[in-house]
């Protein structure tokens, strides 16, 4: 029977809560962590987050009657008490797939995080978790190569990838910027990287550093027999200037560029992948921001989420954190994100905090990029946590070597072959890690050299956001 | 400065040309080449010997030495495959690769013979 127009507020219980509902294997579903106002019901909010996240709004208007709405509304079909922490609780909110554009992680996120998150019914609010039905994931273009194309563009096989974020990160002329890209890569490793903050500033124009640092990698290359890269940070005020510098680096030869996915943006971004993909270039990306976004455990949005938010946008690589580095990093959160950049199938988990089943089909993996404050002392704990597909990227570790890059890089390549020598031969890195550099260093002097550099330093504060499960 | 040591590695020396995982570390001894043998088999992977001239070997195809050894599991086989294919060509580099037909990538691949570079 048609429905009557009956102007007024409801409660959005009545429409968007729906605890018998069970979820189609085509919907889009959400694990929001909600802490409400004091007093609002549960259901109430949970209605609320799942009604502002899709078609409702605070009053009914006669045009909800000239659609199906109970067609394309989101629904709260769960709820669930937050480990731990009795301040906030689990809000599980189903999405029909016609509710996004194809493609478009840009849409699914502007209804997931968009008004909701400054309801006032809210004191705050955390995106945790997003499941991709496979149906939407094949709308997407995904990582422009995946990482076993890598490997073959590379001829790299067998042990993780190392690399280098050049430092300063601000003030080198591009001559001295490429020495320093050169002297890392003659040392040993695959890639050197542009910082972040690298664009195209007065000191340092991105023409200049592209034809610099190409020249460092044809000399690393044919010094040492490998293929190298460096990660040409093409992200710029504009998407046109990006595919400028894109393109400008494809033309000399460069095997990988990088972008900035969420201070360059969504859009830009998958652009970009899509013309990586289109031009046989690897895409490297970087996060910066996203600690704005993910490091409170009650507000923003979970780094699981935004780690498929890019690989279903599209990017190679993307940083992971470390577990032992300097930079924040829960050791069982970071494997579930790690899981979700690279598996093509991800269980549900609650012990590495991942809320739903995730089905990637054959969309390529993400090689993670462990980043951050590490040096050859972590190594052994580094290619035990990140295994053979990631990448090691040592800044200070491997430029702050005492006699410079090529030591320092040749330091790292040997240590990182040393503990993935002895994994294969069953041993345990993290507990004969020390026996496993010492021995190898026995034979290189640029590993022995480092190891007595860095032997103090650790970085041991302990993390501000915990899984749930771990407040208990 | 008198500590600091100087990085050999030069267009003119030979010795700097690497062929990429595990050419950072010293040769392997036979009781090393047999545990790394163990560990591509205890993978499942399809051990696969190539080889090549050292001045051919930045490229991505080097020489078969027959074909993959599909599903071959005896440690003591693939370690003679390799050894004959060293005698046969014993100035060229030898590899061992570990092909993993799921991912359709190799899972391990290194030189076990290293001939002399150039």
């Amino acid at each position: 029977m048609a429905k009557k127009y009956d102007a007024g507020v409801k409660e959005y219980r009545e429409t968007y809560w729906m605890p018998d509902y069970t979820p189609k294997e085509t919907d889009i579903l959400a694990c929001f962590k909600v802490t409400p106002q004091p007093g609002v019901p549960r259901e109430e909010v949970a209605a609320a987050v799942a009604a502002e996240s899709s078609t409702g709004t605070w009053t009914t208007v006669w045009t909800d009657l000239l659609t199906d709405l109970d067609y394309y509304k989101g629904r709260a079909y769960a709820i669930e008490d937050v480990p731990g922490d009795d301040s906030c609780f689990y809000a599980f909110v189903a999405y029909p797939i016609d509710l996004f554009e194809e493609g478009s992680v840009v849409n699914v996120m502007t209804s997931l995080v968009g008004n909701v998150f400054g309801f006032k019914a809210l004191r705050a609010l955390r995106l945790e978790d997003i499941r991709f039905p496979l149906a939407y994931v094949m709308t997407c273009n995904g990582p422009p190569q995946g990482i076993q194309v890598e490997r073959d563009m590379l001829n790299k096989y067998g042990r993780p990838l190392l690399g280098c974020t050049i430092k300063p990160k601000l003030g080198l002329s591009a001559k001295n910027y490429g020495r320093a890209c050169y002297e890392g890569l003659r040392g040993g490793l695959d890639f050197t990287k542009d910082d972040e903050n690298v664009n195209s500033q007065p000191f340092m124009r991105w023409k200049h550093r592209f034809d610099f640092v190409m020249e460092a990698i044809h000399k690393a290359e044919a010094e040492t027999g490998e293929r190298k890269g460096h990660y040409l940070n093409v992200t710029a005020p504009t998407a046109d200037e990006m595919m400028k510098r894109a393109e400008y680096a494809k033309e000399i030869g460069a095997p990988i560029i990088m972008h900035d996915y969420l201070t360059g943006g969504w859009s830009a971004n998958t652009q970009l992948a899509q013309w990586c993909q289109d031009n046989g270039m690897l895409l490297h990306i970087h996060r910066a921001m996203h600690a704005v976004l993910d490091r409170n455990p009650h507000h923003g949005i979970h780094f699981r989420v935004l780690t498929k938010i890019l690989r279903l946008s599209g990017g190679d690589h993307l940083h992971s954190g470390t577990v032992v580095g300097k930079l924040e990093g829960d050791r069982d959160a970071t494997l579930g994100w790690i899981d979700i950049m690279r598996d093509s199938y991800v269980k549900e988990d609650r012990s590495r905090g991942i809320f739903f089943d995730q089905d990637w089909g054959a969309m390529p993996g993400v090689l993670p990029v462990a980043s951050g404050g590490i040096h050859v002392w972590h190594m052994p704990a580094l290619v035990s946590i990140f295994g053979d597909d990631s990448v090691l990227q040592f800044g200070g570790g491997t430029l702050g070597h005492p006699w410079g890059n090529a030591a320092g890089a040749a330091a790292n390549r040997v240590a990182v072959e040393a503990c993935v020598e002895a994994r294969n031969q069953g041993r345990e890195l993290e507990k004969e890690g020390k026996d496993i550099l010492t021995n190898a260093a026995a034979s290189s002097p640029e590993l022995k050299a480092a190891m007595e550099t860095w032997k103090e330093i650790k970085f041991e504060f302990d993390t501000v956001d915990k899984l749930d499960v771990s407040h208990k | 400065m008198s500590d600091m040591q100087d990085y050999k590695s030069s267009l003119g020396n030979a010795e700097s040309r690497k062929f990429e995982t595990f050419s950072y570390l010293p040769s392997m001894d036979a009781d090393q080449i047999r545990t790394q043998i163990e560990f591509i088999v205890s993978k499942g992977w399809n051990p696969s010997i190539e080889h090549t001239e050292p001045e051919n070997a930045s490229g991505s195809y080097w020489y078969m030495w027959k074909l993959p050894m599909f599903g071959e599991t005896d440690v003591d086989a693939i370690l003679a495959e390799c050894e004959a294919c060293h005698k046969a060509h014993p100035k060229n580099h030898v590899r061992l690769l570990g092909l993993d037909n799921y991912a359709q990538c190799a899972g391990a691949s290194m030189v076990i013979y290293r001939g002399e570079t150039v």
